[in-house]
């Protein structure tokens, strides 16, 4: 026990002083926040260009009116059309926009003409989609005679509001399951580069341990298996060092370009075209019940069994990393090959979790979050929507019994592994090396 | 005999193929034993068995008395053949750690640091990494590690190899200050005249069996052919009475095969009598090089029936 602290000590001591660690743990989340920011800006860019049109009104709807804005000038011309292309290169104008007499008023469709010698920005066309629509409606609701308020009554927002069966029991708002499920791909992301990164460097540790021979001269004073799980756990106090660094500074550091930046996040959001302008009011109020059911979430309960998940899914995982890296020796090569097993389950597991986060309760979401090769990735997607007890217990046992079977085979490889040279590691050769006595 | 290790039948098999056959010897105590034999015939499964990092299939192992246990470790340094050390890791705090992993607690670590590392004189590399020090700069980091926490029984695989004459020496006067202190030595290699030098006993394994076994002089005393090399101060050309078998004849020197029972005390009136003038007489020891070969090679090929 005291020689597995030694390695364990060892293990993370060696990589959290290591210059290349400290500049990646701190690195990495300004490279985020400057990603995010640059995303935003790039987003919230509008055309700097200003142009000129002459707007030729045959329809009236307009009213001999349209608000000059983004850079866009709008005069009303009587001349005709004709006339306007013709002199249009020394009018000034940059383009003619044309809206032609409405004939049915039940038409529901209506084609402007927009005539311009450039390419017409896909930004100019819907802000003038967007301003004749509105003038179409109030002329038809005129032209129509009908009663304002009436119509506006009947845009009603039908919200399906998620009710407990029991009285007393827990309200969620329909905000839950969407916080949940953005949550969710966070901590299932997480857990997915988890055990990439930090499976891949014990292997990495392994392999170099193995080439250096220094193995020889550690296992005449420890148990291989010691310094295999001490490997484990130091990388893996390395990694949650990390995570936990990176929880804390990215959301921090957001928040400080927030407001020195002075730019919002929320409201930056990138809009598909012609969707409807946000109501900042609105916003706001979404914002602050996000805020409140990201507070209604059980934190207490889904911080610490995501912590459970992350060491079970990552001692799963490297421990299998560990035994391929025992096997390769300095053949990088051969270790790709072998690890290509290991990595199926664990892409497969992110595309059940994308899925899971969209159906909590499907049955393949709870096979998913029990099966103890997806449960690490698939289960702290899915904690944010509350999944019943019963099948929280029985996944957590599951995955903390795999892990401890696999801990203890990959150890039976490792340790003949790493004394052996020459011989090439396959998936034969480990079942064999399992059944090796001592 | 006090013995520091006894292997009693020791067996052991590596999917179907037998590395270790009934194997037994003992190590006395204060002594250097060499454990010789040609590659692959057993001696890295011998070691892994003795450093436990293997055990046996069957038979039995005792060090200083005792079963082998998970203890004893910490009682045996082992130097692989093949180095290995922490490439990144610096000098002092490497050998700290492999000081703690034997068990030697924080600050008997630092007493035996000091003093080995006054010892050998590499105080100024406490702070330098492995990978910036040279090669046999790195192989006395490695001795030191192997008798860092004060073991009982060393084992030394090939420990002279890539070390320079001077260092050879050093090491050599080491090895031999560590037996007058009590401590038993292992001492596995190819080099049959560094044997002969060094060790008090030997044994010989050959295709996982124990084929010779025994204090180097009375080794090579077995062997001998009972014959004697006579050199002359003058040019000799004379012949010898029955009984004695002329092997070589030089023009000042004769090499000379005894009889069974023979003596050479009557070799030596005979040629005293003919009046010529001796400068050297000798019995040809048969080198231990000799022997490992003529011992292995029989071992080869035991149905010819030589």
């Amino acid at each position: 026990m005291d020689k597995l602290f030694l390695i364990i000590k060892r293990e993370y001591l060696t990589r959290v002083t290591r210059p290349s660690f400290i500049i990646a743990t701190l690195v990495t989340p300004l490279a985020f926040v400057a990603f995010f920011v640059v995303a935003s800006l790039i987003f919230s860019y509008e055309s700097d260009d200003s142009k000129k049109i002459a707007v030729i009104d045959e329809s009236g709807i307009l009213k001999g009116a349209l608000k000059d804005e983004k850079g866009l000038y709008f005069k009303f011309e009587q001349k005709p059309l004709a006339q306007l292309r013709k002199n249009f290169k020394d009018s000034g104008y940059d383009a003619i926009l044309v809206l032609p007499k409405i004939d049915n008023l039940f038409s529901k469709d209506y084609q402007v003409f927009y005539y311009t010698s450039g390419q017409s920005t896909l930004e100019t066309e819907d802000h003038i989609e967007d301003r004749v629509s509105d003038a179409l409606r109030d002329y038809k609701i005129d032209a129509l005679k009908l009663e304002r308020k009436q119509l506006e009554a009947l845009n009603t927002s039908v919200d399906v509001e998620p009710e407990p069966i029991e009285e007393g029991g827990k309200d969620a708002t329909k905000l839950t399951s969407a916080i949940g499920a953005g949550i969710g791909f966070i901590m299932g992301f997480i857990m997915y580069m988890a055990v990439f990164i930090y499976g891949t460097m014990v292997m990495r540790s392994v392999m170099e341990e193995k080439t250096n021979r220094i193995v020889e001269v550690m296992v005449s004073s420890v148990k291989p298996f010691q310094m295999m799980l001490g490997k484990i756990i130091g990388v893996g106090a390395v990694g949650l060092t990390q995570v936990l660094i990176w929880a804390i500074l990215i959301p921090l550091l957001i928040t400080i370009a927030q407001v020195t930046m002075g730019f919002n996040p929320e409201q930056q959001m990138p809009m598909g075209p012609g969707a409807p302008a946000i109501n900042p009011e609105d916003t706001q109020a979404l914002v602050m019940a996000a805020m409140n059911e990201v507070g209604n979430i059980r934190w207490s309960l889904i911080l610490p069994l995501f912590i459970v998940y992350f060491l079970g899914g990552y001692f799963l995982y490297s421990s299998m990393f560990a035994a391929v890296g025992s096997a390769v020796g300095d053949d990088m090569g051969e270790a790709q090959t072998l690890t290509i097993p290991i990595v199926i389950p664990v892409v497969l597991a992110i595309y059940i979790m994308i899925k899971a986060v969209e159906t909590p309760t499907s049955s393949l979401s709870v096979f998913a979050s029990i099966f103890p090769l997806f449960s690490p990735i698939v289960m702290p997607a899915i904690l944010a929507s509350n999944p019943p007890a019963w099948q929280v217990i029985t996944s957590v046992l599951v995955l903390i019994g795999t892990s401890i079977f696999f801990v203890w085979l990959s150890g039976r490889i490792y340790r003949v592994g790493i004394l052996l040279y020459g011989k090439k590691g396959s998936f034969k050769e480990f079942a064999k090396w399992i059944f090796y006595k001592e | 005999m006090d013995l520091i290790l006894d292997l009693q039948n020791v067996v052991k098999t590596y999917d179907k193929k037998i590395a270790v056959n009934d194997v037994s010897f003992g190590v006395p105590r204060a002594s250097i034993f060499g454990l010789l034999g040609p590659n692959g015939a057993g001696k890295t499964s011998l070691i892994r068995i003795i450093t436990t990092i293997t055990r046996a299939d069957s038979g039995k192992v005792f060090l200083d008395g005792q079963a082998l246990n998970s203890r004893h470790p910490e009682q045996i340094g082992y130097m692989p053949e093949e180095r290995g050390l922490y490439k990144k890791m610096k000098v002092g705090e490497q050998l700290t750690y492999l000081a703690r992993l034997k068990g030697l607690s924080a600050s008997d670590t630092k007493q035996a640091l000091k003093y080995w590392m006054e010892k050998f004189e590499v105080m100024d590399w406490w702070g330098k990494k492995i990978e910036e020090l040279s090669k046999g700069m790195q192989q006395k980091i490695q001795f030191i590690s192997t008798v860092l926490h004060n073991p009982k029984l060393i084992i030394l695989d090939e420990p002279f190899t890539g070390l320079d004459p001077i260092n050879t020496n050093l090491l050599k006067d080491e090895i031999a200050d560590l037996r007058a202190k009590g401590v038993s030595i292992i001492f596995s290699t190819h080099r049959m005249e560094q044997v002969e030098e060094i060790c008090d006993n030997i044994v010989l394994i050959d295709q996982g069996q124990n084929i010779l076994n025994g204090p180097v002089k009375t080794i090579r005393n077995s062997f001998k052919q009972n014959r004697f090399k006579v050199d002359f101060a003058e040019e000799w050309k004379g012949t010898l009475p029955p009984g004695f078998e002329v092997v070589d004849q030089q023009a000042d020197s004769l090499v000379v095969g005894l009889a069974e029972g023979g003596n050479s005390s009557a070799l030596l009136q005979y040629l005293l009598g003919q009046g010529v003038q001796i400068s050297a007489f000798n019995e040809i020891m048969p080198s231990l090089n000799e022997i490992f070969i003529q011992a292995v090679e029989k071992n080869h090929q035991p149905v010819k029936g030589q």
